[in-house]
This record gives structure tokens, C-alpha cells and sequence, in this order.
């Protein structure tokens, strides 16, 4: 949304800025808070739930297999040759899975359905919104955050996690194929795997991408519910969607690793 | 006009202002529509029409001033308490505004699965009444996009009309469409407002079209009310204004300045 924003603000600087980001966090605040509220009251849209669950997560899944799968295998590219150096080839496995598990894993994950997804539901809801579809919504009397918030919000959560999994496993396969002809023997990669691996590193990954899940719709669809000024607009709302969703994912991702991690 | 024994108002808007970036689109706007009536707004482009039928529709607040949907005043209800008064009033907006991911059926059922039945023969039915009375029986399995201009209003009016709102407001229901469409709706319009006894509140700047179907008019320029009244009334109107616009419109001409030549309709 910036630059024709900038070049009529003059003054619009980096505090103009960081204040426009802080209202957008604060509006996805309270669409989360909406959206929890139609969900508690059983206000679900069963069929757009389910088809937002097929945009959102199985149409990502061979760019997540992809991506995710070659994160694993550079990693492993790195790590195997230096690690057999120092005689402890043994660990690759395991050093390339933790990093899946805990960082790589949900973080590409996030990236690439921030970069698919809050694109997408900022486009179509906005669209929406600039030919009056929204309006049409309340005049019929059906809440948009019921009909279009909610539904993205519960796919995107539920179906990131699901993604995440995909994503370590695919990362863990990718550093296997690189792993494995570069000299580490097959059984002690997936030891080690056991070896430096927990449980809890799992799934605190994947907690990581059910907040990721949810940044992602809320941006999307905050961008999409706030769009004015017909084409031009739809088109600011789903760059900024894709910078605001990013940026989100990245500066939680700390504040998260901090928390699940950070005394380990 | 239409029978109308002792007048009740269905909608009644009271010194009504509103500002869009600290300018006054409204200023004052205060008006009366009556049951059963069909009330039309007209004025140029700009003039705060399609502003006024948003407020009395619930979709944005006034800054001041009232708005009373029968016996509700809805200026300052939230989002949540706006739905049961929602529910009486129809919007039919200038471009349809149709759902554009769903069929013609889906979007005329989108309110009536909502609110009315979940059972899906029951909501097949009126789907079908509804199409069938707009004219647009056979185009259910039709997505909007392959609709023309015209058929996207009628489909908008039914959609609209299977809630059976009491109210229905209309956005420029003309604009855009040619002579014969623009008749059909029309006729349309009347035809809803007298068979299903719903009160009608057309804006529009075609006067052809308002002069054709209204029980009373008011003209709005720059964000006032400028003259009101029945249609032969205001084509007597000595108002420069008013009478520009009205022969612009084809609605006078420069002789014939006063009363009632003509019947309406």
C-alpha cells in the first residue's frame, strides 16, 4: 500500500509507518477476537471452510514439498561433509532434522503459504469489498467475519500444521539424499535424528505454524476487509498482505523460538 | 397516491449529516417514505444519493441526525443488533453486487439458507418463485459473469426479495441498461411494490424512469433536499435548479411551466 501513500505524504516516514503496522496488528486483533466469537457460537460455514482448506493447504503442499525438501537437502550439504570431517558424521541427520523441526521446517512453511495464501484471500476478499460484495453481505444480514474471516482463519490454523509436518519430514528426506552419497551411512543418519531430536521439538514447530496460520489469515483478510479505490487498491492490499504477513512470521518466529526454545 | 388511509412511515430519515474527509455529502437531509409507497430520490451524480440509501440501508453511520426503520432508530446500532432490521430491508445495488464465486441459485439462496430454512427443498422453491418472478427462471446454474448487465440487477432483486424484506431500496436500478431493460425493471419495481406490498426507495438520475414509477419524489442537490412531493408537484416546481435538472432530464420543457398536463404513469 506505501509507495503512492509516501508520495502523497511527504512526512509519511518510517514512523508513519511503524504507526500503520501497529494499527493493522490491532485490527487483526480484534478480527481475532470476531472470529472467535462466531466460532463459539457455532456460526461455522462448513463449505467455504472446506474449500479454503484446499486452497489453503492441499493446493500448497508441492511448494512446500519442494521448497522444504531442498532446504533439507543444502542443509545437509553444509553440515554432512564438515560433520565427517570432524568424525561425527553420525550427528548430520540429526543436526539437519533439528533444524527442520524447529526453525526451517515451520518457517519456510509459513513463507511459502504467506506468499501464496494472505495474497490470495487479501485479493479476493478485496475484490469483494471494491464491487460491493461485502456490503451485499450485511445487507443480507450475514456477518463478513462469519462468512469470510472465520472459515480462512480455521483453514489456515488447522491446515499449517499439517503443511509443517509435511515440511519435516520432506527436510529430513532432503538431507538424506545428500546425506547419504556424501558418505554418512544410512542407519546412522536416522539415528542420530533420535539421537538430537525430542518430541517436543516437533511439535513446538508446529505450534510455531498454527500462530503462523493465523497471522496469515488475519493479514489476508484485514488487507482484503480495508480495501478502498477499486483496482489500484486491490492490488496495494495484496502487496502489503504478503510484506505484513512475512514480516509477522518472522519477528513471532523469534518471540516464539525464545519461549519454546529458548531455555533448551 | 396508493391507498394509504392514514399514512404510516416505514422509513423516516431526521435531520441526517454526513462527512466523508471533513466534507458534508448530507447535510440535514430529513424524509418521509410511507408504507406501500415507491419514494424516488434523484439528483446528478454527486449529490449524496447513493450515500442517503446507504445509511437508511445500515451500511455506514451519520455523523448526526436519525434514521428510523419503522419503529427502530438504527443510526447508532451495532453491527450485531443491525441483523433482525437487516433482515427487513432489501438492497439492490447499482452493479448487482452478486457473489461472483457462486451460481445465480447459490447467491439467490445465500439469505435464504441463513435465515429462512436450512431444508434444501424448501429453499429450492423459493429460489425458483423468486427467479421465476425477476424472469430469470432457467439461468440457476449460471454464474454471474455470464450474465448480462441487466440480468445481474434481476438476479440482485431476487436475491434481495427472498428475504421478504418490507423495505427494498434500490441503486440507480436503471443506470446503464438500455431503454427496454430499463422498462423491465421498471415495471419491476412496481410490481414488486404493489403484489408484495413492500415500500419501495428508488434513487436514480433517470428522471424517465422515476417520473414512470414514482408515488412521490424528492430532488437532492448538493447534499439538501431541494423539492419533494408528488411527481406533478415537483414538475411544477419554479426552482431553477430543480427545473434544469428536470429539463435536462426531458421530464419539462420551457413552456410548459406549471401543473398538470400530463397523467403520471
Amino acid at each position: 500500500m506505501q509507495t503512492r501513500m509516501s508520495m502523497r505524504h511527504p512526512l509519511s516516514s518510517l514512523a508513519g509507518r511503524a504507526t500503520q503496522l501497529v494499527l493493522f496488528v490491532g485490527d487483526m486483533g480484534i478480527l481475532l477476537a470476531q472470529a472467535t466469537g462466531f466460532v463459539l457460537r457455532g456460526r461455522l460455514e462448513l463449505r467455504e471452510t472446506v474449500l479454503q482448506m484446499a486452497l489453503i493447504g492441499a493446493q500448497a503442499v508441492p511448494m512446500v514439498v519442494i521448497t522444504t525438501g531442498f532446504t533439507g537437502a543444502v542443509l545437509a550439504l553444509y553440515s554432512a561433509k564438515l560433520m565427517l570431517q570432524f568424525g561425527v558424521g553420525s550427528l548430520a541427520g540429526g543436526a539437519v532434522a533439528l533444524a527442520m523441526a524447529r526453525e526451517l521446517g515451520p518457517v519456510v512453511t509459513g513463507v511459502v503459504v504467506a506468499a501464496r495464501s494472505a495474497s490470495a484471500i487479501a485479493a479476493e476478499i478485496g475484490s469483494m469489498k471494491v464491487t460491493e460484495q461485502v456490503d451485499a453481505l450485511r445487507a443480507l444480514a450475514v456477518p463478513p467475519v462469519q462468512y469470510l474471516v472465520v472459515p480462512r482463519l480455521i483453514a489456515s490454523v488447522t491446515m499449517l500444521p499439517v503443511l509443517g509436518m509435511l515440511a519435516f519430514v520432506m527436510g529430513v528426506f532432503g538431507g538424506f539424499a545428500v546425506a547419504v552419497p556424501i558418505g554418512v551411512s544410512s542407519t546412522s543418519y536416522l539415528l542420530g535424528i533420535r539421537e538430537l531430536v525430542d518430541t517436543y521439538d516437533v511439535f513446538a514447530g508446529l505450534l510455531k505454524t498454527v500462530v503462523f496460520g493465523a497471522i496469515i489469515a488475519l493479514v489476508g483478510c484485514r488487507a482484503g476487509l480495508r480495501t478502498e479505490g477499486g483496482a489500484v487498491g486491490v492490488g496495494q492490499a495484496t502487496t502489503s498482505s504478503v510484506v505484513v504477513a512475512v514480516l509477522l512470521i518472522y519477528v513471532s518466529n523469534f518471540v516464539l523460538a525464545y519461549l519454546l526454545f529458548g531455555g533448551r | 397516491m396508493t391507498e394509504q388511509p392514514d399514512g404510516q412511515v416505514a422509513v423516516r430519515v431526521v435531520d441526517v449529516w454526513y462527512a466523508v474527509d471533513s466534507r458534508w455529502v448530507l447535510q440535514g437531509v430529513s424524509l418521509e417514505v410511507r408504507t406501500g409507497e415507491i419514494f424516488a430520490i434523484m439528483g446528478p451524480s454527486g449529490c449524496g444519493k447513493t450515500t442517503l440509501l446507504k445509511l437508511v440501508g445500515g451500511l455506514i453511520k451519520p455523523q448526526r441526525g436519525e434514521i428510523w426503520i419503522g419503529d427502530t432508530e438504527i443510526s447508532h446500532l451495532s453491527e450485531a443488533k443491525l441483523a433482525p432490521v437487516r433482515r427487513q430491508v432489501g438492497l439492490v445495488f447499482q452493479y448487482a453486487a452478486l457473489f461472483d464465486s457462486l451460481t445465480v441459485y447459490d447467491n439467490v439462496a445465500f439469505g435464504v439458507r441463513r435465515h429462512i430454512t436450512r431444508r434444501e427443498d424448501e429453499v429450492a422453491e423459493i429460489v425458483r418463485q423468486k427467479l421465476e418472478m425477476v424472469g430469470m427462471a432457467g439461468t440457476e446454474r449460471l454464474y454471474p459473469a455470464q450474465l448480462s448487465g441487466g440480468m445481474q440487477k434481476r438476479v440482485g432483486l431476487a436475491r434481495a426479495l427472498a428475504l421478504e424484506p418490507e423495505i427494498v431500496l434500490y441503486d440507480e436500478p436503471t443506470a446503464g441498461l438500455d431503454p427496454i431493460m430499463a422498462d423491465t425493471i421498471d415495471t419491476l419495481i412496481v410490481r414488486t411494490t404493489r403484489h408484495l406490498r413492500v415500500t419501495s426507495l428508488v434513487v436514480s438520475h433517470d428522471l424517465t424512469s422515476v417520473f414512470h414509477i414514482a408515488d412521490r419524489v424528492a430532488m437532492l442537490h448538493e447534499g439538501r433536499i431541494i423539492t419533494r412531493g408528488e411527481p406533478q408537484a415537483v414538475r411544477a416546481d419554479r426552482n431553477p435548479v430543480v427545473r434544469r435538472f428536470l429539463k435536462a432530464g426531458g421530464i419539462v420543457t420551457d413552456e410548459d411551466t406549471s401543473t398538470v398536463e400530463e397523467p403520471e404513469r
